[in-house]
C-alpha cells in the first residue's frame, strides 16, 4: 500500500515540474470551453437572403419587407437578374434566394394562385429544412393577409377547424444551447486530457527506458496501476469542479439534480477513461502510436456521444456501437442529473455500465502491463 | 541535393518499417470515414415519443396513427398521468410527450378548436425543437384535411428548390468536414511529434551537424508525411465517391491540388508546434488538445458559423480547416472552379507561408 | 569451506523466432564474487542478464537467481537483486533526492530506512551539493554513479550491472569500480556485463560470450595463460575471431 503512495507522489512531481505542460493542461481547456461552448449552436439565424425583384410593385415589396422583418433573415442583398444571385450563391455569399417573376402582381390577381421560385443552399440539408419551414411560414402569413386586405375575408360561413399544437419546452424554456453544450464540452474536455495524459504515460516511461529500472523491482503490477492512476484521477476531478464553477458563474448553467451524485458518476466514469490510456500505453511501442490510438478513439467518441449530433438517428449497427462509447454515457447523465434532477434511480442503468466498464478497462490495464517479456 | 534524397529515403523507411504505426496511419482516416460517413446525421428520425390520451376518440385517434406512420417518430409507450411525464423524461429515453385534452373530437367539432400541448425534453434543444416543428407540421397537415372545404382566395405558393444537395443528404455536409479534421489532425500530429521526438532522442543534434541544413532537415522530415497525407486524401475522396456518392462537381484536379495546399498547411503547423514544444508530450497535447475541438466547432464542419456570436465568426477564420471546408464543398458540391475559391486558396496560403516563416525564426533564433 | 551458489544456470536459452540469441549456456555464481559477463555488442549478454533478473522469460533450460527460480519466482528474484542498465535509468525530472526516496519506496523500505540511506549515500559520494538538482543537469558520470548507489538501497544480495561504464572518463571508472570493490567487499555478488578488456581484468571470474554461446569461462589469469596471452584483450580477440 505504502508503494503506492511513494508512485503518486512521484508523478505528481513529475507533473508540477513540466512547466510547459501546466498551462496546456489547466488553462487550454478552461479557455476552450468559455470560447467554444458559444459555437456549439444549431439554432439557424442571420441566414443570408437576397432576392431578385423582377416585378416592382407593391405586393412584391409588402412581400420582401415580410421577409425583412423576420428576425431569422438577413436580407443583405438585392441582384437586378438571377445570374448575379447564382453567382452569389456559387461563392457562398448567400444562402437563399428568392426569384419574384414579372408580372407577379398582376398574375396573382389574375390567377389567384402563382408559384414563387426559392432557391436554397441545402449542402446543410438539415439547415436547409428548417430554412425551408421558416420560409413556408412566412409566406403563409402573408397569403392570409392578402385575403383579409383585398377580399376583406371570402363569404364563408364555415368556420375552420384549428388544432392549437402548444410546444412545452422542459427543462429549458427558452432553448437555451449553453445549458446543453457547456456541461457537454467540458466533458469532452476532461476525457481528452486524461485519456492523453494517461495514454502517454507509460509508454514515455518506456520510450526513455525508466520502466525496465520499475520493472526489475518486486512492485506488483495493480499498485503500479493505481499509482499511475491516481494522479490523472485527482487532476480530471480537479479540472471537471474549476469547470463546473466556470459554468455556474459565466453561463448560469442549472444544476438540478444531485451534485453528491454527479462527482460519484464522474468520479468512476474518468476511471474508464484512465484504465482506457494506460491500456493503450502499455499496448503500443511509441508515444506517437499511443497517442494515434487515442486521438482515434477520442475522434470517435466525440463525433458519436449525441452531443452534436442525435443519436436516435442513427442507423442501428452504429447505435449498438456507442453502447462502447464512455462519453455517451456521459453526456446522458450529465443532462439528466444536471438538466433534469434525474436521481440515483433513474441514472442506474448508466452507472451500472459505467462501473462495469471501469473495471474491464482497468483489469485490462493491469493485465496489459507485462513486467516480464 | 544527392545527400538530401538519402535522407529522405531513411525517413521513408523509417515509417515504412514500422508496420504498426503505419497500419494506423492508413486504417484509421479509413475507417472514421467509413463510420462518420454512415452514422452521423443531424436529421431527426426514429424519435422515441409517449402519448398521453385524455380523449381517446376518433381524431386523436386519427392523428396518433399519422406521427406513428411518420419515420420521424416511434411510439414507446402510452401513460395515463400527468405526472407521469416527469417520470419518463427523467428515464431519458423519451423525448417528447403529445398531451390531448379531454374530449378533444367534441371540441374541435363544437367549439371548432382543440388542444394538444407537444411536451419536449429540451435539454438537447436542437432535438426538442425539431421535434417540435415536426409534430406542428403533422398536426397542420391534420388540419388541412379537415378544413379542405374553405381555402384561402389569394396564394402565393412558394416554389422551393435544393440546390447542391437535392435530397437533403447529411453525409454532404459532413463528408467534407470529416476530411478536413482528419487530414488536419493527422499532419499537424504527425509532424511536430516526428520533429520532436528526434529532438527529445537527441538525434536532431546529430542531423544538424550533418552536411544537410537545418531547412533541408525539416523538409526532409516532413517530406514522407506529404506523402502519407496525400494517400491518405485520395483514400477519403475514393470512399466518398463510391461509397456515399458524394459527386465530384468540379475538377478534380483542382480538389486534389488544394487538398495537397491543405496538407502542407498543416504540416506547416505541425513544423510549428515542434518548434515550441520541448518534448513529444508538448506537441502532442498542443496539437491535439489545441486543435481538435476548434477544429470540430468552429470549422463549420458541424455547427453553421453564420449562427455563432459575432466574435466568434472572428475567432473562425484563423483556423485553417474553416477555409478548406469552403473549398472542398464549393468544388465537390457547387462544381466550382478557381475563379470562386481563389481567395480562400489565397488564404491557406498565406498561412503556411506565415506558418512557415514563424518556424524559421523560432529555429534560427534557437541556432545561433 | 564449501562456498555458496547464488546464481545456477543450466542450458539457459533465448529463442526470438528463428534466431536464437542466447544457446543453452551454464555457469555458476559464487556468493561476493566480482563476475564479469564479456562479450561482443550483439553476443546476447544483455537478454541473457534480461532473463537471470526476471524481466524476459526464458525459452528452455533452467536458473536459479539468489534461490529463486527464473520461471516461477520472478517477483522474489526482484527483492533480492539490484539492476543498473546500460539506458540511463533515473528520472531526469526528478532530483536526486526524490529519485532515492522514489525507489526506496518502492523496494518497501520504511521512512526512516530511506532517509537514513539517502543521507549516507549522498554522503560517500559527494553530492551534498547537487541534492536538490534534478538528475538530467548532472554529468553522465554522477547519474550512474548515483544509479549504483540506487541499486544498492535495499541491499540486494546479487546487483546486475549492464555495461555500467558506458560512455564515461576513466578517472570516474575507476572510482566507479572502486564502488564495485567496497559492495563486493559488504558481501554482495557482482554480475557485470562490459566490453571494456582492462576492466575484466578487475573482476574474480569472466565469462566471454560469442553468438549466444559461452566461450570461456575462468579467472582472467588463468584465462590467460591458456591462450597464451598478456592481457585480456588479447584473449578476446583470440576467441572472438575464431
Amino acid at each position: 500500500m505504502r508503494v503506492i503512495l511513494y508512485i503518486i507522489n512521484k508523478e505528481f512531481r513529475q507533473i508540477f515540474r513540466n512547466k510547459g505542460m501546466l498551462p496546456i493542461i489547466f488553462i487550454l481547456p478552461l479557455l476552450q470551453l468559455v470560447i467554444l461552448s458559444n459555437a456549439a449552436t444549431y439554432e439557424i439565424n442571420n441566414i443570408s437572403f437576397g432576392y431578385v425583384d423582377n416585378d416592382h410593385t407593391h405586393t412584391s415589396r409588402a412581400l420582401i419587407d415580410k421577409f425583412r422583418a423576420s428576425t431569422f433573415f438577413d436580407v443583405s442583398q438585392v441582384f437586378p437578374h438571377p445570374k448575379e444571385s447564382d453567382l452569389a450563391m456559387l461563392q457562398g455569399e448567400v444562402d437563399v434566394v428568392l426569384t419574384i417573376p414579372e408580372h407577379f402582381e398582376r398574375d396573382l390577381w389574375k390567377d389567384k394562385n402563382i408559384d414563387l421560385g426559392v432557391t436554397i443552399n441545402a449542402i446543410d440539408g438539415a439547415a436547409a429544412g428548417v430554412e425551408n419551414v421558416y420560409i413556408t411560414q412566412i409566406i403563409k402569413t402573408f397569403n392570409k393577409n392578402l385575403s383579409v386586405d383585398m377580399v376583406q375575408l371570402s363569404n364563408n360561413t364555415v368556420r375552420p377547424v384549428l388544432i392549437e399544437g402548444i410546444p412545452l419546452f422542459w427543462y429549458n424554456k427558452t432553448l437555451n444551447y449553453k445549458t446543453f453544450m457547456v456541461p457537454g464540452i467540458l466533458v469532452l474536455l476532461v476525457t481528452m486530457i486524461t485519456l492523453f495524459l494517461s495514454g502517454m504515460n507509460i509508454v514515455r516511461e518506456k520510450e526513455i527506458g525508466t520502466l525496465e529500472q520499475i520493472n526489475v523491482t518486486p512492485i506488483k503490477k495493480h499498485h503500479f496501476i493505481i499509482g499511475k492512476l491516481f494522479p490523472f484521477w485527482v487532476i480530471g476531478m480537479g479540472l471537471l469542479t474549476i469547470g463546473l464553477v466556470l459554468a455556474k458563474l459565466i453561463f448560469a448553467t442549472p444544476m438540478l439534480g444531485s451534485l453528491a451524485l454527479m462527482y460519484f458518476y464522474t468520479s468512476i466514469y474518468i476511471l474508464v477513461i484512465l484504465g482506457m490510456g494506460l491500456f493503450i500505453s502499455n499496448f503500443t511501442d511509441t508515444q506517437q502510436q499511443a497517442m494515434f490510438i487515442a486521438w482515434f478513439f477520442v475522434v470517435i467518441f466525440i463525433l458519436m456521444s449525441g452531443l452534436f449530433t442525435p443519436i436516435e438517428s442513427m442507423p442501428k449497427w452504429a447505435q449498438f456501437l456507442t453502447e462502447f462509447n464512455p462519453i455517451k454515457y456521459f453526456v446522458e447523465i450529465m443532462r439528466m442529473v444536471m438538466l433534469k434532477g434525474s436521481g440515483l434511480t433513474d441514472i442506474l442503468p448508466q452507472l451500472v455500465k459505467t462501473t462495469l466498464y471501469a473495471v474491464i478497462m482497468n483489469a485490462m490495464a493491469v493485465w496489459s502491463y507485462k513486467k516480464i517479456s | 541535393m544527392k545527400r538530401f534524397i538519402g535522407f529522405v529515403q531513411k525517413e521513408f523507411y523509417h515509417i515504412f518499417r514500422d508496420r504498426r504505426s503505419l497500419f494506423i496511419l492508413f486504417g484509421m482516416p479509413v475507417a472514421q470515414i467509413m463510420l462518420f460517413g454512415f452514422a452521423i446525421t443531424n436529421e431527426i428520425n426514429n424519435v422515441d415519443i409517449a402519448i398521453l390520451d385524455r380523449s381517446q376518440d376518433a381524431s386523436t385517434k386519427e392523428i396518433i396513427s399519422k406521427i406513428s406512420s411518420s419515420e420521424y417518430f416511434s411510439i414507446l409507450q402510452h401513460i395515463k398521468e400527468e405526472a407521469e411525464i416527469e417520470e419518463v423524461f427523467k428515464k431519458g429515453k423519451v423525448k417528447a410527450v403529445l398531451y390531448f385534452e379531454k374530449e378533444f373530437s367534441k371540441k374541435l367539432i363544437k367549439q371548432h378548436t382543440a388542444k394538444v400541448q407537444i411536451v419536449t425534453d429540451a435539454t438537447d434543444p436542437n432535438v426538442a425543437n425539431t421535434i417540435s416543428n415536426y409534430i406542428n407540421s403533422i398536426l397542420s397537415n391534420y388540419q388541412e384535411e379537415q378544413n379542405r372545404a374553405i381555402t384561402l382566395d389569394y396564394q402565393i405558393v412558394p416554389q422551393s428548390r435544393m440546390v447542391f444537395n437535392a435530397e437533403l443528404k447529411s453525409v454532404y455536409m459532413f463528408v467534407p468536414g470529416v476530411m478536413t479534421v482528419i487530414l488536419m489532425l493527422v499532419s499537424a500530429m504527425m509532424t511536430s511529434i516526428s520533429i520532436t521526438r528526434e529532438k527529445e532522442l537527441g538525434t536532431m543534434e546529430i542531423l544538424l551537424v550533418s552536411p544537410l541544413n537545418p531547412f533541408q532537415v525539416i523538409i526532409g522530415k516532413v517530406f514522407p508525411y506529404i506523402f502519407l497525407s496525400i494517400i491518405n486524401a485520395a483514400a477519403i475522396v475514393i470512399l466518398s465517391i463510391f461509397v456515399f456518392h458524394v459527386p465530384v462537381n468540379g475538377s478534380l484536379f483542382l480538389l486534389g491540388l488544394e487538398s495537397v495546399l491543405f496538407i502542407v498547411t498543416s504540416l506547416a503547423l505541425g513544423i510549428l508546434i515542434s518548434t515550441i514544444s520541448a518534448t513529444q508530450q508538448t506537441a502532442m497535447m498542443i496539437s491535439l488538445m489545441g486543435l481538435m475541438l476548434p477544429v470540430i466547432l468552429l470549422s463549420g464542419f458541424i455547427f453553421p458559423i453564420s449562427s455563432m456570436p459575432v466574435p466568434l465568426q472572428v475567432i473562425s477564420n484563423i483556423v485553417p480547416a474553416k477555409w478548406f471546408i469552403i473549398i472542398v464543398k464549393g468544388i465537390m458540391l457547387k462544381g466550382v472552379g478557381i475563379s470562386i475559391v481563389w481567395k480562400e486558396t489565397l488564404v491557406l496560403l498565406g498561412m503556411t507561408l506565415l506558418f512557415i516563416g514563424l518556424s524559421v525564426r523560432k529555429y534560427k533564433i534557437r541556432l545561433e | 569451506m564449501k562456498e555458496e551458489t547464488v546464481i545456477k544456470v543450466e542450458g539457459l536459452t533465448k529463442v526470438f523466432g528463428d534466431f536464437t540469441a542466447v544457446n543453452k549456456i551454464s555457469f555458476h555464481v559464487r556468493k561476493g564474487e566480482i563476475f564479469g559477463f564479456l562479450g561482443a555488442n550483439g553476443a546476447g549478454k544483455t537478454t541473457a542478464m534480461k532473463m537471470l533478473i526476471g524481466i524476459s522469460a526464458p525459452s528452455s533450460g533452467s536458473a536459479n537467481v539468489a534461490g529463486f527460480d527464473v520461471y516461477t519466482q520472478t517477483e522474489d528474484i526482484k527483492k533480492s537483486i539490484g539492476y543498473m542498465s546500460q539506458k540511463f535509468a533515473l528520472y531526469d525530472d526528478l532530483t536526486v533526492k526524490e529519485n532515492i526516496r522514489f525507489f526506496g519506496g518502492i523496494y518497501g523500505l520504511s521512512k526512516n530506512r530511506i532517509s537514513q540511506k539517502s543521507n549516507l549515500l549522498i554522503e560517500e559520494l559527494g553530492l551534498e551539493k547537487v541534492a536538490h538538482s534534478l538528475v538530467g543537469s548532472l554529468p553522465l558520470g554522477w547519474k550512474q554513479k548515483i544509479a549504483f548507489s540506487v541499486s544498492l538501497l535495499h541491499d540486494p544480495k546479487i546487483v546486475f550491472l549492464d555495461e555500467p561504464t558506458g560512455g564515461v572518463d576513466p578517472i570516474t571508472r575507476r572510482q566507479f569500480w572502486e564502488m564495485i570493490y567496497k559492495a563486493a567487499n559488504n558481501g554482495t555478488t557482482i554480475f557485470v556485463t562490459t566490453h571494456y578488456m582492462d576492466e575484466a581484468e578487475y573482476c574474480d571470474r569472466v565469462s566471454i560470450m560469442v553468438d549466444g554461446n559461452i566461450e570461456a569461462l575462468d579467472t582472467p589469469k588463468n584465462l590467460k595463460t591458456h591462450f597464451g596471452s598478456d592481457s585480456m584483450n588479447d584473449v578476446f580477440l583470440k576467441l572472438a575471431r575464431s
